[in-house]
């Protein structure tokens, strides 16, 4: 931390030290940035596990790569579009910041992405959801990584629409990522021959969810979607239950972390869809104890795939040799990603990382075997099947 | 009466400006600013350069009109939405883009003033804070806007259909965007002589007698209400030109720029800097700006410190820092 | 439109809870504001610090004491909450709000607004913009009441009788009592009350204990419905002033009512058009200005 300001004040006042000059590594260092939510609704999320999980991958690859340093610098973004964008903005024209992650916010990721473009960056989303990141607003700079919204909605809303679950009324975080998960979620239950009964939507970190979950209880409809996260997510679900509401209750995007806040007792039975839990496999669960030694809890899916992905850049500088965005960018979706995160997973020409998907389902209390044990596998959904296919991308970067 | 209170100590400042119509000052002010993208981080600069203009469109109508507006964001940020809708949407050239933004924030002065200045003081502040709040809602809720997200992406453009505002010239290995800067510099420049000519102006003189008694100025003949609702609307559309060039050099307008906490900023950059002086805005918005930059890794220690630089000001230092340094000038003479 | 009487008297009963916060939320701004002609900005982050309170120590006194078996129960954060809260407004008023009285009233404004971005800022740092909930509601208070129209949380119940138990209290205290006739004259006259020997710094600074405490009281009963968060005072208080506002200033009553009814038409709103739910209140502050400028209960000055 005192380091890096010493380097803004630095910058700032040497009038910007040169950068990008031609060469293998640009500034002679490799800088990765995590620009993620520190201290807001999905600080437990990411924040600071991300940058654990960044300097973990850093130290596992040896903490150098093509005989050049690898620093990580990070920063909170607030969930604010213009912050997150005026951070990143000011790491890549005075700072030399080659790479940044998490990102963990659909609206900054967004902004984040076309700054990226616009500058020639890698950008890599693995908090932020919204499917707009390979649609309409995909680039060629830019990678999906963890999860996204249309992978979550249809792991879980196809596994209710079996159980007979046919009428949904959703609650949806009123930002890019909750609008992006509720219009997936409602076109498959649609596709599938289920009914929206409506949707209302919420301010980003709200308290109280009180008088929206009597909407969704006056609608009548069999399943109240959540499309929302993280602390909002938290607080509906133990709001609905003070009010007594009868209906199936659905996060769409649940985080271990989640689970863990609202304890077993109030999320047993709960499925949703995740691309990551340390109870699923052993590669999964030798990744989670690394990390709890490090951080004291657990990780996310996004902490897992901030890992990975970080994991997955250095390699490609390790094979090219470069930091040059073209050329790591070429190298990173022709070498296929086989870790605890991901077996054969491809980033696409859309930006879009295809890995397999996990439908969960949330333990009884009597099921644990300790704080941590949450969570059952009910199914692996093959990555192909899990992600929106390419045909149906509004991607102008797909060729069809 | 309370408004004499509040501005008592500025007047001599103004005085002491228009004695003396010197170009010194003015010259050298444009050298630094024109030299500053190779010195500084020109984003950063040309955000303290719409800032500044923002505090000086405010100080018009706090300093020299003696009303303080608790909503001026709402002028600012709203105009930064229409700019962008404009240049986006519409793909209007830049100049058009802020003039039709810069309208906008005169008929939204104007729909909020004929409310607002019915009431005075205390009231009128809260009032002015209330009816913000409803523009903020609009921008949260309207579907052009963007919601939470903002509005994104918004296209620099051609100046006059000509000029690629988005280009950069490299020097020394830096790109620098030359030509968005000089154009933010005009623009600011622009508005500033602006403020300096409307203040020195009959109206200013008007204004400021309202200010130091409005019970005389209205027995004098002086149709007071319409001279505060023309201060209130020249000083939103100022506020909105400076809104909506910030739009246009960090390419997004956002939710944080029409939220109250903004308004309470420009007040203090207001107040830091020396309310009712034409150059103490000036200060003050860089000084709030520079430190918001400054300090943004200590996170919430910031907001911390902006308060106690309030709370500070209010009790010991009410003249403000130039307002401050010209006072005791005055004192050695 | 097919509305069903359900929602509408559903969301009545929620627009009822908020407006009970409004109601004890205004009546503090407003007796500050006729004793002392402060508009008190640091309203919300008083309110924030009463929540916290509770918060602080249910959950940390205990932790920071070293036997995790202490708790300040809810019962008694009630009566703790708003004197802790109540005594840092003291302090506020006597080392710095007293030496502004002289100047512009603005002043008190700025100065609160001030405050407030102090209270929050340390909050934030230690707590995160998220904040924590309040796990020390009462048993008693778990569960809901059938309604017949919706599951009403027992607690949010108990939360609306106590804020107008209090609210009437607080009126009752103002209108029928002698400590009150002085504060009343205060309100309406500071300097005859003056001239009749009345230790006017002494009544300013038992005001301004009285309606800090109000608000502190305000944010122990909010604890247990609301998560606690540093940012919980500062959306909350821009309403409360459109509230004051409407109701006009001075008027205690009025400051109870309008709350109240705002509050209502509030969760009514919602039912009929969602999206002009945040600003109805703002909206109907446009029109009563229009009408009666010194608000539906105040004197024209």
């Amino acid at each position: 931390m005192q380091a890096r300001r010493k380097q803004l004040a630095l910058a700032l006042a040497l009038a910007l030290p040169g950068l990008a000059v031609a060469g293998p590594i640009s500034d002679d260092v490799v800088k990765i940035g995590i620009l993620t939510d520190m201290s807001g609704v999905y600080a437990g999320v990411g924040g600071k596990g991300s940058v654990i999980a960044a300097e973990m991958a850093i130290a596992d690859f040896g903490g150098k790569v093509a005989g050049k340093p690898i620093q990580v610098v990070s920063a909170d973004h607030q969930n604010k579009a213009d912050i997150g964008a005026g951070k990143a903005r000011e790491w890549f024209d005075t700072q030399g910041v080659d790479m940044i992650n998490d990102l963990l916010n659909s609206g900054v990721g967004i902004a984040v992405q076309k700054l990226g473009a616009e500058k020639k960056r890698i950008t890599i989303n693995n908090g932020a959801g919204s499917t707009a990141l390979t649609g309409k607003e995909c680039s060629p700079y830019g990678i999906h990584y963890a999860y996204d919204t249309y992978a979550l909605a249809k792991g879980t809303a196809t596994a209710l629409m079996k159980q007979g679950m046919d009428s949904w009324y959703f609650l949806q975080a009123d930002y890019a990522f909750g609008q992006a998960l509720q219009g997936d979620a409602a076109k498959i239950v649609q596709a599938l021959g289920g009914k929206v009964a409506g949707t209302v939507k919420h301010p980003l970190s709200s308290t109280d969810f009180s008088s929206y979950l009597l909407q969704a209880q006056s609608s009548g409809a069999k399943v109240v979607g959540l499309a929302n996260a993280g602390g909002d997510f938290v607080n509906a679900v133990k709001q609905a239950k003070e009010f007594g509401l009868k209906q199936t209750i659905v996060g769409l995007l649940v985080f271990d972390s989640d689970v863990k806040a609202l304890g077993l007792n109030a999320a047993q039975g709960m499925k949703f869809t995740t691309a990551y839990s340390w109870e699923l496999n052993p590669e999964m669960e030798a990744f989670g104890k690394k990390f709890f030694a490090k951080a004291g809890f657990m990780p996310t899916m996004d902490h897992a795939g901030v890992y990975s992905s970080t994991m997955h850049y250095l390699n490609a500088i390790k094979a090219t040799g470069t930091d040059d965005a073209d050329a790591v960018m070429k190298k990173m979706r022709e070498t296929p990603v086989n870790d605890f995160f991901a077996k054969k997973g491809v980033i696409r020409e859309d930006g879009r990382f295809v890995h397999d998907m996990y439908l969960v389902e949330v333990l009884k209390p009597s099921e644990s075997k300790g704080q941590w044990d949450q969570l059952k596998l009910v199914a692996t959904i093959p990555g192909e099947q899990a992600f929106k296919p390419l045909s149906a991308s509004e991607c102008a970067l797909v060729k069809k | 009466m309370q408004a004499h209170d509040l501005n008592q100590t500025s007047l001599n400042v103004v005085r002491m400006a228009d004695s003396r119509p010197n170009y010194l000052p003015w010259g050298m002010a444009l050298a630094v600013c024109a030299a500053a993208p190779f010195f500084i981080y020109p984003v950063f600069a040309m955000e303290l350069m719409c800032f500044a203009l923002f505090a000086c469109a405010f100080n018009l109508l706090l300093g020299f009109g003696g009303l303080l507006s608790f909503g001026h964001a709402c002028f600012f940020g709203g105009a930064a939405y229409l700019s962008g809708h404009a240049l986006k949407v519409w793909g209007l050239t830049p100049e058009l883009g802020i003039l039709f933004a810069t309208a906008g924030a005169a008929v939204l002065g104007l729909l909020i003033g004929l409310v607002a200045i019915r009431r005075q003081g205390i009231y009128f502040a809260m009032v002015t804070l209330a009816l913000a709040q409803i523009v903020f809602f609009a921008c949260l809720q309207l579907p052009m806007t963007g919601g939470e997200d903002g509005l994104q992406g918004i296209p620099k453009g051609r100046l006059l259909g000509l000029i690629d505002l988005s280009a950069t010239v490299s020097i020394g290995g830096q790109q620098l965007p030359l030509a968005l800067y000089f154009f933010v510099l005009a623009i600011t420049f622009g508005g500033y002589w602006l403020i300096w000519r409307t203040v020195n102006s009959p109206f200013g003189v008007a204004l400021k007698a309202i200010r130091e008694n409005e019970a005389r100025a209205l027995s004098l003949g002086y149709r007071v209400d319409r001279y505060k609702l023309a201060a209130f609307v020249m000083s939103a559309a100022l506020a909105g030109l400076a809104g909506a060039t910030k739009a246009l050099v960090v390419g997004l307008a956002s939710l944080t720029d029409v939220s109250w906490h903004m308004s309470g900023e420009v007040v203090l950059m207001t107040l830091l800097g020396g309310m009712g002086t034409l150059l103490g805005p000036v200060v003050g918005a860089v000084t709030v700006v520079s430190l918001h930059h400054e300090l943004s890794s200590l996170g919430s220690w910031v907001t911390v410190t902006i308060g106690s630089i309030f709370v500070l000001c209010v009790l010991a230092f009410r003249r403000g820092i130039v307002g401050e340094i010209a006072h005791r000038l005055k004192k050695t003479f | 439109m097919d509305i069903p009487l359900q929602a509408v008297l559903s969301q009545a009963m929620l627009g009822l809870n908020n407006g009970a916060f409004y109601a004890l939320l205004s009546l503090g701004l407003a007796v500050i504001f006729g004793m002392l002609n402060v508009v008190n900005f640091a309203h919300g982050a008083f309110y924030m610090l009463g929540a916290f309170a509770a918060l602080l120590g249910f959950d940390y006194l205990g932790r920071f004491l070293g036997d995790e078996s202490l708790r300040m129960s809810f019962w008694a954060a009630l009566i703790l909450g708003p004197l802790i809260v109540g005594s840092i407004g003291v302090v506020v008023e006597k080392t710095m709000l007293q030496r502004l009285y002289k100047v512009d009233h603005l002043y008190g404004l700025l100065l609160t607004f001030g405050l407030a971005l102090i209270f929050e800022g340390v909050f934030t740092n230690y707590f995160n913009v998220s904040g924590e909930p309040y796990n020390g509601k009462p048993e008693i208070l778990e569960g809901a009441f059938d309604l017949g129209f919706m599951f009403f949380p027992k607690y949010r119940l108990f939360a609306i009788v106590l804020s107008l138990a209090v609210c009437f209290g607080v009126w009752y205290l103002i209108e029928r009592t002698r400590l009150g006739s002085y504060l009343r004259a205060g309100t309406e006259n500071p300097d005859v009350t003056r001239a009749f020997g009345i230790d006017v710094p002494m009544l300013r600074t038992l005001t301004y204990f009285l309606g800090v405490a109000l608000a502190g009281l305000a944010g122990v009963v909010a604890a247990p419905i609301y998560s606690v968060s540093p940012k919980m005072g500062s959306d909350l208080i821009i309403i409360v002033f459109a509230v004051v506002v409407i109701g006009g200033m001075g008027s205690i009553m009025g400051a109870i009512v309008t709350g109240l009814a705002l509050g209502l038409l509030e969760g009514v709103v919602k039912v009929f058009y969602p999206p002009l739910a945040n600003t109805v209140i703002f909206i109907v502050m446009a029109l009563v200005l229009l009408w009666r400028p010194a608000g539906l209960f105040g004197k024209e000055a």
